[in-house]
This record gives structure tokens, sequence and C-alpha cells, in this order.
């Protein structure tokens, strides 16, 4: 579904992503893991055209996403930090998503997390009096909200209290089960393990692997995807 | 695109600021024809106003919000929207917002006093020097990521504008004296929209006998049909310029 070839990205001296090649298909949920700064997001930005890569590019259903815009119509994205215009109140930004997305034809919409997170009795509150948490579920709710084939989360879990990083797994397993294509970054390995059927290591901007967890396990020799990236880690 | 203009406009009509600009504009004009009896008078007080502190509010106000409103614009790009047209709607909301406050604050009062060839002149003067200091500030605000840099960039534009290019202009005059330049002037003038809004309004009030021979040429050269279509291009080249490099660069710009 997304194919990455040889894509590389500078910012300055810094080496962003070196050579990165990755196939995602539809069904995998991918675990992106690597230390702070090894070029994760910057991936994930590439894909959504936010970064445009300096070489190699980025097909989506076969289609290079140069110059193109209509793809991101089947991303769900969820950023490591959401950023609203302050003076919206959260209605206002379900709103306004819903009519940029609707292009006059009326589209259905997944509201589940909307209501699993209570964010219903929130809607006239402005987005500049929102903790980081309540921000983290409308990024969520917002990602989830078009039914999208791709859903990309960067970092979903950090700043949600234990009781909605539940409900937001469950909501993954969920669409993973529905044949979806979910990309995820974390830091909290032991959350993935019950998630992900495919890990990419980034290190530094160079893809390191992309194993399915299995084969990782087998590898390593470790149950705990945390134990087993632990290895891999130390092996380098 | 419609759409995002609609969340682009409604959100500047509710900045206090904008409020602000067109009360302090109102206050000024009513001001000045309620103060002076000669109405032509009154209009030349309000022709410094047009040409300053218009040129200054619109540059400073829309870089300062397209900074702001870098979280609006990573959200829309993460949407499946083409980035051209944010750009285009984000520039033609600040460009509608801003001259929708010149028209209430000046254009409103000059209609209602002096509803004339020079008053009208002047009302579209001032609304297109707000369109064309918009385009100036959507390429100030995209050269840079840094906010404070890109405010710079955009004060030291309109300190050039406004102040610096008149004195390179008479350097150049006090240089080249003994050659003739007045229609070499009239070029220079095409690179400074200001001077070009000034050197039209002044026609138009027949104070033109006073700047001389200069003042015959330019006479001659807006005066005449051919000239005011060159001009009114030229003005035109100043909106589209601006913005189609800032276009440029914005397309490639990481977010």
């Amino acid at each position: 579904m997304i194919i990455a070839n040889n894509v590389s990205k500078k910012f300055g001296r810094l080496k962003a992503l070196n050579n990165i090649s990755v196939t995602c298909n539809k069904g995998e949920c991918i675990a992106l893991i690597g230390p702070n700064g090894s070029g994760k997001t910057t991936f994930i930005k590439s894909i959504l055209g936010m970064v445009v890569p300096d070489s190699g590019f980025i097909t989506f259903n076969g289609k290079n996403i140069v110059h193109d815009w209509l793809y991101r119509q089947y991303i769900g994205y969820m950023p490591q930090i959401g950023r609203y215009p302050d003076n919206m109140s959260i209605g206002q930004i379900f709103k306004m998503m819903k009519d940029i997305r609707a292009r006059g034809k009326d589209i259905p919409t997944d509201e589940d997390l909307m209501e699993a997170f209570g964010l219903n009795e929130l809607l006239r509150k402005r987005m500049s009096t929102l903790s980081g948490g309540t921000r983290q579920k409308v990024s969520a709710s917002l990602a989830f909200l078009f039914n999208p084939d791709v859903l990309i989360l960067d970092e979903p879990t950090a700043g949600l209290d234990p009781l909605a990083s539940e409900v937001l797994k469950k909501k993954i397993i969920d669409e993973k089960v529905k044949g979806k294509l979910v990309l995820i970054t974390s830091h909290v390995l032991s959350e993935l393990d019950d998630l992900i059927t495919q890990v990419i290591y980034m290190q530094d901007g160079n893809l390191m692997f992309h194993k399915s967890l299995e084969d990782l396990r087998r590898d390593t020799g470790e149950q705990k995807l945390s134990k087993a990236i632990a290895s891999v880690m130390q092996k380098n | 695109m419609k759409k995002i203009i609609k969340y682009v406009i409604a959100d500047i009509l509710r900045n206090k600021i904008v409020l602000a600009y067109t009360a302090f504009l109102l206050v000024i004009s009513l001001s000045i024809f309620n103060l002076e009896d000669n109405t032509s008078k009154g209009l030349l007080s309000l022709l410094n106003t047009v040409l300053i502190i218009v040129p200054l509010v619109c540059i400073i106000f829309s870089t300062i919000y397209v900074y702001n409103s870098s979280e609006f614009i990573e959200l829309l790009v993460s949407q499946p929207l083409k980035r051209k047209n944010i750009w285009i709607s984000l520039f033609s909301g600040l460009a509608g917002a801003l001259a929708l406050a010149f028209f209430v604050g000046i254009g409103i009062p000059i209609l209602l006093y002096i509803p004339t060839g020079t008053g009208l002149l002047m009302l579209v003067m001032g609304l297109v020097l707000s369109v064309i200091f918009v385009a100036i500030a959507m390429l100030a605000a995209v050269a840079t990521r840094d906010k404070a840099k890109g405010i710079g960039i955009a004060i030291l534009l309109w300190l050039y504008f406004s102040l610096l290019f008149d004195g390179l202009v008479l350097f150049f005059l006090f240089q080249f004296e003994d050659y003739p330049m007045e229609k070499i002037m009239v070029v220079i003038s095409a690179f400074n929209p200001i001077d070009l809004s000034r050197i039209l309004i002044l026609l138009k009030m027949d104070i033109s006998a006073l700047m001389g021979y200069t003042g015959a040429i330019f006479r001659d050269f807006f005066g005449s049909r051919s000239g005011l279509i060159i001009v009114s291009a030229v003005l035109m080249l100043w909106i589209i310029i601006p913005v189609w490099l800032s276009l440029r660069n914005f397309n490639r710009k990481d977010l």
C-alpha cells in the first residue's frame, strides 16, 4: 500500500533519513521504533507530504505522492503534538474537518472515540484551554473520524491517562482486524506487544531492520518486544 | 478553497487587532473631515495615513498572523488539500479582511464626505496597497522559520518602501543631476508601490505644478490612457509576483 523507495532527507548537515526503503501492506500493524532523533517522525511526515524528501520517492496505492494530495483522504494522522488554532472550540474543529473532508457529499463518520473519550460534553471548550491529554484525545478522535484505510499514529498514548490509552489501544486493534494499515511510533514498548505484527527499527536515519514480530522473537529468543529490542540495541 | 477562506476570514474578523485598526482609521478619517472645512485639504492629510499607516499595519499584522497560524497550516497540510489552495486561501482571507477594514475605516467616510474622483482614487489606491502589502508579508513570512526574524524582515521591507527608497532616489538624483532624469524617474517610481500611489493621487489633486518639470513629465505619462493601463499592470504585478514567489517557496517547505 505504501512503498518508500530510497528516501533521503537532510536538515542542514543532519541526515534525518538515509536511503530508507520500506513496504507496508494492508492489514499490517507496524511499529516504528528507534531512539530519539532517529528519523521516525520525519519518515511519517514524508509519507504525509509535510516533509519533501531530497531524493527517492514514496508511492501510495501505486501512485507517486509528489504533486498528489487526494491520497491523504485515505490517511488518518495523529501528530505527536497536536497543535490547533487557539481560538477555535473542539466542536468547531470537528465541524471544520468534516467540512473540508466532505467534498460536497455526506461521508459516514466514526465517532466512537469521541464518545468513549467523552469529548461530546466538551464541544464548546476552546482549544487554548485544553490540557495536553485532552488535546491528544482530540487528535486521536480526528485521526479515526473518517474511517481511513491507513492510520498513522505518532506517539499515540503519550500524555493519555491509563483508561484513555486502553480505549485507544482497543480501537487500534478493532481497526487492524478490519484490515487497515496502522503505523505506530512509540517509546512505550510494553504496550505494543498485543498490537503490532511488524517492527521497523531505525537509528540515526538508517533503517536497521524491518521484520515481523515472530521473526524478531525467534531471532532474539525473547518473547517480550521490549526485551527483544533491548537485545538488538545491545548488539549494535 | 472557498471553505478555507471562510474559516480564515471568520478567524481574522474575530481578531481584536483588526477591529482596533478599523476603529482607528474611522476615528482619523472622521476627525479630519469634521475639523477641516476644505475637503481637499482633508484629503491631503488623509493621504499620509493611507500611505504610511495602512502598509505598516497590513505587512506586520499579516506576517504575525501567518506565523501564528502555523498550527492551522500544519493541520490543513495533513488533510487532502492542495498546498497551493491552502496558501492562496490564506492570502485571500488576509487580503479580503484587511481591505474590508480599510473600506469601513476610510472608504465609507470618503464616500460620505468627498465622493469625487480624487476621493475614489484614494479609496482604490488604499485597497490596492492593502493587498500589495499582504502579498509582501506572505513572502516575508515564508522566507524564514524564525518568527522574530520574519517580523524583522517585514519591518525592514516597510522601512525600505516608505523611507529608504525615497532617500535612495534623492541620492541617485543628486549624483546624476547633470543628466536628464525625468523619464527615468517614471520608471524608477514603478519600483515602489507607495510612491506610485502617491504620485497618482497628487497628480489627481492638481498640485503637480509644484513638482516642476518632473511633475509635467509625470502628468504627461500618468495622465494618458496607456500610462494608466501600465500603472494598473505594474500594481497588479506587485501583488502577483510576491504571492507567486511565496507560493513557490511554501510548496517546497518542510513543516
